[in-house]
């Protein structure tokens, strides 16, 4: 028997349609059941939202001392290294000026010592995130508890979430964090290079029932609840105080507020 | 047809051998990227997109620009570019591979760069230009070489390419309206928050990409037997004048808005790269240099007597292509990061290692651009 | 045949280049891996049993743990129940490697054998071990 170029072609090509499909098949049947009876669930302990959102009340944050303290418990927890320069920095929670934390709220005629206040600052973890829109990989996405996470294992460093957070909250991996940490926290993932990280409202705290660990730090500064609940905490704060968010006319509303005065 | 690629004269293999070095550098001085990380650049985390994503969009619009020849062949059946659309077609290729290298050089996980297709996510515009720009280096790539096959066989070119050409023509403004967007969507960022903002790239494009073409046709004409025609070229440097003044009238509006407004946060951007903001001035007489360059090309592209004197045109091409280049390879992406989103400035300088890198990804572009281009021309020489 | 000695030549460089990575590593088989499941964690156990039988996390580990890595990061969902129902949480460092603390003789023996390189360890800790 003698086939011709073309016919040999043919018959390859559909042999290889044929094996992808069967594949496809066995992959249909097989799907995500493979293991039989067996599933995955949250754990009853586990604290739930809609959307999480946390209020800073800067008034009780007042020596270096406090938000020193909060910082470090975020910062130790979650192996978030020290560079020493600005450069290689990275950072989930931090300190800055009022200035720089609401760059188009202020005027120069500001109420006295408000420039010397620090302002924690964070993820905001925005409603509606452009960092998420973003993403060309779904690495950076909405949790259904409204936290918005990095999936370290699938981000690819391209840093496309960097340049739309209007709020400065991200930080990249632009070398090996590794050295950098000064005492690593065995129950938590380090980072590697070439990815991108910030704040995930302790999600991993949430899962076994515990809150934030600045919240936990802050002496009853700040406070995290359900922004969809009228009866949480963080509502109840919102109702009987004047709070401000970073950029609100950027509509990306965001989830963490702050009580400024009075 | 690759086979006329593989005799040539020794000042052809002396060119490919220069850039084959120079790509080589490059890619050592990326193993050293890989292994270190992309803190080997200047890159840093006020600053996160540098030389490399400048690179990227300026050659997106490069390539962009081969529709300025196949668009009056095709649609206005202008007999003058039949002979050349094919330069085009292969230097939208060339830039579009470079685009291609330029992105993965800056990923920080270049490993998994196929999340993109794995992953698939329409919501963002980089998935978006990931497809407009692979499918349009597969149009030029498909068209180019059948139309030249077909040329060298003196046949005329199977009638299945027509419809891929007109689909070209409509889908070249689209890769680079789309790396546009890239920008233009992002909360925060004023300097690129800007409606204008892919009409500004495509008209830099289509002056910067034809100015590129009019110096290539010289040397072609210079190195070869082949002559692109002078009337060509001469129509080339008129498409390069009108989009180099719409341009420049472009880049007046968006300083009319933000100056005029008064609104600080558009101010800012365009403070730091032309005065410097306290300082910090390091790319001022970057963005200076570009800013006369584009007047100086200006002059000699709306005076009759400079455009059609070859010199001068040449040297306006000159002009356009490193304005150009400065303007968006550089100035459009750094402006965009400074200041920071606590308006600090972080300053931006590339390192030594990501310069090398830079130009070993130009040097591969090249060599693929001689590589297709000597096998266009040696088809060109044969039938002459 | 034009060329002949040229060609010839070529194909001795190509089957050279060709089979040298057989040649290269002829006669040096590597030791059949032995993983060791003898932790101080599992030896306590009154049951040795892992989230699943033994025959599926031979085979079908690797896909577990990327069923867990999404489940746990991308839908918050951090409790695996196994085929006999009993509840673990979903962590390779706090669950994984809790019991399996000998990730030399555990992990690497095979991973070195079969020459894969999962990229776990890139961010995840390793359990601390006594130097072997």
């Amino acid at each position: 028997m003698s086939i011709n170029r073309r016919e040999f072609l043919k018959i390859a090509g559909i042999s290889l349609l044929g094996f992808g499909g069967a594949s496809a098949v066995k992959k249909h049947l097989m799907g995500d059941n493979w293991v039989e009876a067996s599933e995955v669930l949250r754990s009853p302990d586990a604290l739930t939202a809609q959307q999480w959102a946390m209020v800073v009340d800067v008034r009780k944050i007042t020596t270096m001392n406090d938000y020193k303290k909060i910082v470090e418990a975020c910062h130790s927890i979650h192996n978030v290294p020290d560079f020493r320069n600005p450069k290689d920095e990275i950072k989930w929670i931090w300190k800055d000026t009022f200035e720089h934390t609401f760059p188009t709220s202020g005027h120069p005629y500001m109420e006295e010592g408000i420039e010397e206040k620090p302002f924690l600052l964070l993820c905001n973890h925005c409603e509606n995130p452009p960092c998420v829109r973003v993403c060309p990989t779904k690495a950076t996405f909405k949790s259904k508890d409204g936290i918005t996470m990095v999936d370290f294992h699938r981000c690819i460093g391209c840093r496309f979430c960097m340049a739309a957070c209007p709020y400065g909250a991200r930080s990249f991996n632009w070398r090996d964090p590794r050295p950098f940490i000064k005492k690593t926290n065995p129950e938590f993932p380090t980072r590697t290079k070439g990815v991108v990280e910030k704040c995930n409202f302790c999600a991993e705290r949430l899962a076994k029932g515990l809150e934030p660990a600045c919240v936990e730090a802050s002496n009853g500064a700040m406070v995290f609840g359900d922004l969809k609940d009228p009866d949480s905490e963080v509502r109840r704060i919102l109702r009987t105080h004047y709070t401000i968010v970073r950029k609100p006319e950027l509509g990306t509303r965001p989830s963490v507020y702050y009580v400024i005065g009075g | 047809m690759l086979e006329k690629a593989l005799t040539g004269s020794r000042r052809y293999w002396l060119w490919i051998c220069v850039l084959l070095a120079l790509s080589g550098i490059g890619f050592i001085a990326y193993l050293r990227q890989f292994t270190y990380g992309l803190g080997i650049t200047g890159m840093s985390r006020d600053v996160t997109w540098g030389l490399y994503i400048g690179q990227f969009t300026f050659l997106v619009g490069v390539a962009a620009s081969g529709v300025m020849l196949v668009l009056p062949y095709y649609l206005h059946n202008y007999k003058k570019f039949g002979k050349i659309t094919i330069l085009g077609e292969f230097m939208a290729v060339a830039a579009v591979t470079m685009c291609v290298l330029f992105i993965f050089v800056d990923m920080g996980q270049p490993m998994r760069i196929m999340n993109v297709m794995l992953h698939p996510t329409p919501n963002s515009i980089m998935f978006w230009d990931s497809v407009v720009l692979l499918g349009y280096l597969m149009l030029n790539i498909i068209i180019g070489w059948t139309v030249l096959g077909a040329e060298r066989k003196e046949v005329p070119p199977p009638s299945w390419v027509k419809p891929l050409i007109y689909l070209s023509i409509a889908w070249a403004p689209s890769i680079h309206t789309v790396t546009a967007f890239l920008y233009a969507g992002l909360p925060g960022r004023h300097f690129w928050l800007t409606a204008i903002m892919a009409a500004r790239f495509l008209a830099s494009a289509f002056a910067s990409g034809p100015a590129l073409l009019i110096l290539l046709c010289f040397i072609i004409r210079r190195t070869t037997r082949f002559d692109p025609g002078k009337e060509a070229i001469q129509t080339l440097g008129k498409i390069v004048t009108y989009f180099m003044i719409t341009n420049v009238f472009f880049f007046g509006l968006e300083v009319f808005t933000a100056f005029y407004s008064q609104i600080p946060g558009h101010m800012h951007s365009f403070e730091y790269l032309y005065a410097g903001l306290e300082e910090h001035r390091v790319l001022v007489p970057l963005m200076w240099t570009s800013a006369v360059l584009a007047i100086v090309a200006v002059i000699l592209l709306i005076n009759p007597a400079t455009r059609k004197n070859e010199i001068t045109l040449g040297l306006a091409s000159v002009a356009v292509f490193l304005s150009l280049w400065i303007d968006k390879g550089f100035g459009l992406v750094i402006g965009g990061f400074v200041p920071n989103p606590f308006e600090t400035v972080t300053e931006y300088w590339p390192t030594l290692p990501e310069t090398l890198i830079t130009i070993g990804v130009w040097a591969a572009g090249f060599l693929i651009l001689t590589v297709l281009y000597k096998v266009a021309i040696s088809v060109k020489e044969e039938l002459a | 045949m034009y060329d002949g000695s040229k060609i010839i030549a070529g194909l001795i460089v190509f089957v050279g280049l060709f089979t040298f990575p057989f040649l290269y590593n002829m006669g040096k088989a590597s030791a059949k891996p032995e993983p060791k499941i003898d932790t101080p964690v599992i030896q306590q156990l009154a049951e040795k049993k892992c989230v699943e039988p033994k025959s599926f996390m031979r085979a079908e580990h690797m896909k577990l743990l990327n069923e867990w890595r999404d489940s746990a990061i991308r839908k918050a969902k951090r409790v695996y129940v196994g085929a006999e129902g009993k509840e673990y949480t979903i962590s390779l460092q706090n669950t994984c490697m809790k019991c399996h603390s000998n990730k030399k003789k555990f992990c690497d023996e095979c991973h070195n054998y079969m020459a894969v390189k999962p990229y776990c360890w890139d961010c995840h800790l390793e359990p601390k071990e006594k130097k072997l």
